[in-house]
């Protein structure tokens, strides 16, 4: 890896912490779950790495360690962002379901 | 065609997943913004899949095994977990999150350090120290999701017999967690001196494990929302690091802004509950050394309510975790809806932590139709408490116990809904014992107040029935 990649990807991090705190200062409290457990579904996005090194290591038909390790981290990002989505959508369609009430 | 190209694609899937965000914060932009994650996490997933050279491999049904594996299991808990259970879904699915990037670091040591392909120099470090800071806070993550969810639960059940989730945190164990804390990023230095050894690596995920279960030993069911919170942006902080370790920024944008929201989240909680994060976290609180009830009180039926309730001008009712445990809360609209069929203004009081989430009670009541404007805050609500008839307290305790106004015991301090200004004061609970805090509410003693012994399902259809016989 070289200097300049390093600095630019810690610049990123560190931008993006600040949007995150700037995106959702003022939050109904209504919002909290479904926030919450949306904002938990797109941390899963790990599952890009899980993806990458699910591929890396099944290579000449001899998964070791490190392929089952990806493999298993595949499910469970996968659980996490189905699964997050999914029940975020639930809460938010009973609220919307409640609006439409009216 | 150059590779980079593809990076074009994860710039789309940043884009979404940060207009999702922003989204999600308005209520009537909150499904869009969702779908909006939902896409960009598509479009990541899509993208890197396109870009994978699979040469004769048959990893190709392997990733998709995987994803239909995953995403079959994500959906039915989805599906089917009760409104109840949400928080411990969230527990969960954060704890999942985090073990997933602790895992994907995890596999990058084990396949460098087996094919010895050791990096040198400055990305030794870099991948080294992402690796070690993504397993930290990732098996943190889980260990300490776990146990938050059976703490959320209360127990476990094990070959049939129940086992309490405990709590357990003296003064010195703060010491220990430090020491563990300075253990791991030793170890981190001593794993970037000895890149080979891979036993450095073992060191670290068991000890992270541990330190993960330490942290959340000590802190009290009543401040689980905080700690769930906490761990929801630990879990976003682990994948930006996986997002070092892969040299992805999407990786590094999704997971740092999750990181900063949770934190957000979990400042807003804190700040309901009039409390230092830090004292949350290293203070231990609404422990085990509950008070002992001694006095009595006689119980009311719901004939006797549903007379009180006749003819009364304002009622505000106050919900809390009991509402959720009995899923009354259809009944409690059914009350409510009389009430107002004979001319009665019907309120409901939200404390902010009500439940065992923030924003717990809202969605409950939203299930059941109650209108978005009759949901009202803690603040507002109580500038009207004087002018309150009858006050409802369905399944609460805490979040209306004077005690916290005195300054003295756990519930020091907290902000409270003055149930106790109403005229009359009714609560729908099972029994006078104390609640998460561990503290004897004054306000069931009072003449004014009315107890009505019982599963809140149970007595507010016992009252709806009542009220419509009158």
């Amino acid at each position: 890896m070289e200097l300049i990649t390093l600095i630019g990807a810690i610049t990123v991090f560190i931008l993006a912490i600040f949007l995150g705190f700037e995106l959702i200062t003022k939050v109904p409290a209504t919002l909290h779950t479904p926030l919450m457990s949306g904002a938990n579904a797109i941390s899963g996005i790990t599952i890009v790495g899980a993806l990458i090194f699910s591929n890396t290591d099944y290579n000449g038909g001899n998964p070791g360690i490190a392929a089952w390790l990806a493999f298993l981290a595949l499910i469970l990002a996968t659980i996490n962002v189905v699964g997050g989505f999914a029940v975020t959508n639930r809460m938010l369609n009973m609220i919307a379901g409640k609006r439409r009430g009216n | 065609m150059d590779e980079a190209v593809w990076d074009i694609g994860y710039l789309v899937a940043s884009i979404l997943f940060i207009m999702g965000l922003k989204k999600l914060g308005h209520p009537r932009t909150a499904p869009t913004g969702n779908l909006y994650g939902a896409l960009g996490m598509l479009v990541a997933v899509v993208v890197t899949i396109a870009q994978m050279d699979f040469g004769l491999s048959n990893n190709f049904i392997l990733i998709i095994a995987g994803l239909a594996i995953g995403g079959i299991i994500g959906y039915l808990m989805a599906v089917r977990v009760q409104m109840t259970g949400m928080p411990e879904m969230v527990a969960l699915f954060n704890g999942f999150g985090g073990a997933a990037s602790a895992l994907v670091a995890a596999s990058e040591v084990f396949r460098r350090i087996n094919e010895n392909d050791l990096p040198e120099g400055l990305e030794l470090h870099v991948a080294w120290t992402a690796i070690g800071l993504s397993a930290l806070v990732g098996w943190v993550t889980l260990t300490g999701s776990l146990l938050a969810m059976m703490k959320l639960k209360g127990g476990v059940e094990i070959f049939g017999t129940w086992y309490r989730t405990p709590t357990w945190g003296p003064e010195w164990l703060n010491y220990v967690k430090g020491l563990v804390l300075i253990s791991i990023v030793g170890l981190l230095y001593m794993t970037i001196e000895e890149p080979g050894n891979q036993d450095y690596v073992i060191a670290i995920i068991a000890l992270s494990s541990i330190l993960g279960i330490l942290f959340v030993l000590p802190i009290g069911g009543a401040d689980m929302p905080v700690v769930v919170s906490l761990l929801n942006s630990l879990s976003g902080i682990a994948a930006a690091f996986t997002g070092f370790i892969i040299g992805n920024n999407v990786l590094i944008i999704a997971g740092s802004m999750v990181g900063a929201a949770g934190l957000i989240l979990t400042n807003i909680m804190c700040k309901a509950m009039n409390r230092q994060l830090i004292d949350v976290l290293f203070k231990s609180f609404g422990g085990s050394d509950k008070e002992q009830v001694t006095r009595t009180k006689v119980g009311s039926d719901p004939e006797e309510v549903a007379m009180i309730c006749d003819g009364i001008s304002k009622c505000v009712i106050i919900p809390g975790y009991g509402m959720a445990v009995s899923q009354c809360q259809h009944q409690v609209r059914e009350f409510a809806d009389i009430l107002e069929a004979n001319g009665c203004e019907v309120k409901y009081g939200i404390h902010p932590v009500a439940g065992r989430m923030p924003g717990h009670m809202n969605v409950l009541l939203a299930e059941a139709s109650v209108p978005y404007e009759k949901l009202i805050e803690m603040d507002d609500i109580n500038s009207e408490m004087g002018e309150c008839d009858v006050a409802i307290v369905v399944g609460a305790n805490d979040t209306v116990n004077p005690a916290a106004r005195s300054g003295e015991g756990p519930l020091a301090g907290m902000p409270i809904i003055d149930a106790d200004k109403a005229r009359v004061v009714v609560m729908v609970k099972r029994s006078l014992s104390v609640g998460y805090a561990g503290v004897d509410n004054d306000l069931f003693y009072e003449d004014k107040t009315m107890m009505l012994f019982g599963d809140g399902k149970k007595m507010m259809t016992e009252l709806v029935s009542s009220m419509k016989e009158l």
